[in-house]
């Protein structure tokens, strides 16, 4: 009983029951939907489409959830991911016999760079000038696009180098090749966080900076860190992005990204007040969001109209999280076992 | 002496903003010929009237120490309806204004009433209230809908002389009024005051009695009101509807409201300020189209450096405030 009750208090299980509700669903009416096919070696079908599709999400999602977990929060991801975009695709350049302008592997690192970089000067505007996060990132929000539009002179820049295609549309064991860098990303970040100090560090960062100070933590740089990973999982989910379509479009590429990691991250059961963190509730969380597309598309309705399943999804969720809304309804059902 | 040092220190980044906007126009002034006319500043008004609107009813957010991230999509949605009623219902304006007023109206009350009652960050609230009107948009239309309504016709071309051949929009009239009945709303009204206090402390607020849930309800359903209204003037400016418009608007409101000196942090702001951190906007925009060579996408970079500028500056106050105060303190003790 006890178990059950902490099981349920716990935010991940809210998360996970919302995934299987979803997936179940889908399995009655959704045709087809569970169906996984072998095609030429590869594996096929809506559940592969889902975590392929949801890799730069769960790529954001994982830094994301550090900073959150700062009691922070980064909303110059999508934009960072457009400047990760627009430099590998300048250094690559757009030759159409493929012959890359700089060897593809130090164009990726270059652009990995930039981000880390950024997610660096994010940091510093935090920890250094005291900004509050959600302006400091503001600033690169706005000059982000700016910034990856210079990068390709405001055009639209082809790829046609083939080795790059890997990161977004090779299979490695029949699964797609994206999928294993988020595992990746997610392991060496796990292991960090949870088998060092280092999580619980964030966590007390982020629950009271102050006490964190007087306990010895090096509080500020903890948050320039955590900006800096921020920045670099955006540029890994930038290299995915434009390896997957061979484009790099200043203006699109990651548009309103940061809204869904942010989102991810919260469905993941990580507040936004900071402190405990979750990292495969954030994966679960952008597996939700992934998932309910694919539903959403799957009942005819027109990708634009989509939007608003989430942002009524987003309210159930922040009222079912809020202690507020949790007491009311206790309070109802108590009055009522009364009046019985 | 010592209240009048602290008026001024407060209202130092309004004027900051205000030599920023005069030296901007005086550098165009001195580069371009012809950038320096009446006409050239009424169409920051005119150019600007649906950005003015929505950064009144931001700075009101941001003073209260809130954030309404869904100016831009309740914007759209709003010149999606308006274009929807006149032209596929056929339903008269002076019905469909009230409608489309009422319904932003609506809407940030449903999200002011989250955020107070059940304790909700205003910035999830909002973002979904971002993802919400978008999505409505393509529901009333996933094309662009063309305004043909002689009354929105005919508004959208007025041109109303203020003297010598000067002209302003109707839709930049009504900024200003927005802009007027902002002020006088946060500087002599009880509302007003209200704001400022629970953007100064929310816990002393209440302590004091003050009407804080009611208020923080109303300030989200005043930002609804006023992208609702946006939303009716940049359906003049364009004379269309489309699902698209106004896409990062809300970040370019924010933009505009922290470069006229509001505080992030809340408690501290000016309309007049907002005001100018629109001209500014305008300014820089204005700017890149006379020098024709520069990229439009240095607008962004501009405005993005710009901010930093901003909060750096009001960091560097808040540090010194925060060690004047710390001073008079122990001037009193000894």
């Amino acid at each position: 009983m006890a178990s059950w009750r902490s099981l349920t208090r716990s935010n991940i299980a809210w998360a996970l029951v919302a995934l299987a509700a979803l997936l179940i669903f889908n399995l009655f009416f959704t045709p087809h939907f569970m169906h996984v096919e072998i095609r030429e070696g590869h594996l096929y079908g809506n559940l592969i489409d889902i975590l392929k599709n949801g890799a730069p999400i769960m790529l954001l999602a994982i830094g994301m959830t550090l900073v959150i977990a700062t009691h922070g929060i980064d909303i110059s991801v999508g934009s960072l991911v457009a400047v990760a975009a627009g430099a590998v695709a300048i250094l690559i350049g757009g030759d159409l016999a493929g012959h890359p302008r700089v060897p593809i592997l130090l164009a990726m690192l270059a652009a990995l760079a930039i981000c880390t970089l950024a997610g660096m000067w994010n940091g510093m505007l935090v920890s250094r000038i005291g900004m509050q996060p959600i302006i400091a990132t503001l600033i690169l929000f706005v000059a982000g696009r700016g910034i990856a539009m210079l990068f390709t002179n405001s055009m639209q820049i082809w790829l046609y180098a083939k080795p790059f295609a890997i990161l977004g549309q090779g299979y490695v064991l029949g699964l797609p090749f994206d999928i294993y860098i988020v595992g990746f990303m997610l392991l060496v970040t796990y292991l960090v966080a949870r088998r060092t100090a280092a999580g619980m560090f964030i966590e007390a960062v982020g629950i009271n900076p102050t006490a964190a100070r007087f306990s010895g933590i090096n509080a500020k740089n903890i948050l320039l860190w955590v900006y800096a990973f921020s920045g670099l999982c955006a540029g890994i989910a930038g290299l995915v992005v434009c390896s997957t379509v061979m484009n790099a479009d200043g203006n699109n590429a990651g548009r309103l990204f940061e809204l869904d990691a942010i989102l991810a991250v919260v469905l993941g059961g990580t507040s936004l007040n900071g402190g405990k963190f979750y990292l495969l509730g954030s994966i679960i969380g952008a597996l939700i969001i992934q998932t309910l597309t694919v539903t959403i598309y799957a009942f005819g309705v027109p990708s634009d109209v989509a939007p608003v399943v989430k942002a009524l999804v987003v309210w159930a969720f922040c009222l079912l999280q809020s202690p507020k809304f949790r007491l009311r309804v206790a309070q109802v059902f108590v009055r009522k076992e009364q009046s019985i | 002496m010592k209240a009048r040092s602290l008026s001024t220190f407060r209202n130092l980044p309004v004027f900051v903003t205000l030599g920023l906007f005069i030296i901007m126009f005086g550098v165009g002034s001195i580069a371009f010929p012809g950038f320096f006319a009446v006409q050239n500043f009424l169409n920051l008004f005119i150019d600007n009237s649906f950005l003015l609107i929505l950064a009144v009813g931001m700075t009101f957010v941001i003073i209260s120490g809130g954030i309404d991230l869904s100016v831009g999509s309740v914007l759209a949605l709003s010149g999606m309806v308006t274009a929807s009623l006149l032209e596929k219902s056929h339903m008269s304006p002076a019905l469909v204004i009230p409608i489309v007023l009422a319904m932003g109206t609506a809407l940030g009350l449903f999200m002011g009433y989250l955020i107070q009652t059940f304790d909700l960050p205003p910035f999830i609230v909002t973002l979904a209230g971002l993802y919400l009107a978008r999505g409505l948009c393509y529901i009333v239309s996933l094309f662009t809908i063309a305004v043909t309504n002689p009354f929105f016709r005919a508004m959208a071309h007025a041109q109303i002389n203020i003297f010598g051949g000067n002209f302003l929009s109707p839709g930049a009239l009504i900024a200003i009024v927005v802009v007027l009945i902002g002020f006088f709303v946060s500087r002599y009204t009880k509302f007003g005051r209200t704001v400022f206090a629970i953007g100064g402390s929310e816990t002393s607020a209440i302590l004091m009695g003050l009407p804080v849930a009611r208020t923080k309800i109303a300030i989200y359903a005043l930002s609804g009101f006023c992208s609702a209204l946006g939303g009716v003037v940049f359906t003049l400016y364009t004379l269309s509807g489309y699902g698209l418009n106004g896409s990062g608007m809300e970040l370019d409101t924010i933009a505009a409201v922290v470069i006229g000196g509001t505080l992030l942090t809340g408690g501290a702001g000016n309309i007049f300020g907002t005001v100018l951190g629109v001209f500014v906007y305008g300014t820089i925009q204005v700017l890149i189209v006379f020098q024709g060579t520069l990229n439009s996408w240095w607008t962004r970079i501009v405005i993005g450096f710009l901010v930093f500028v901003f909060c750096l500056m009001q960091r560097l106050f808040e540090r010194r405030k925060g060690s004047q105060v710390l001073r008079s303190v122990q001037a009193k003790a000894s």
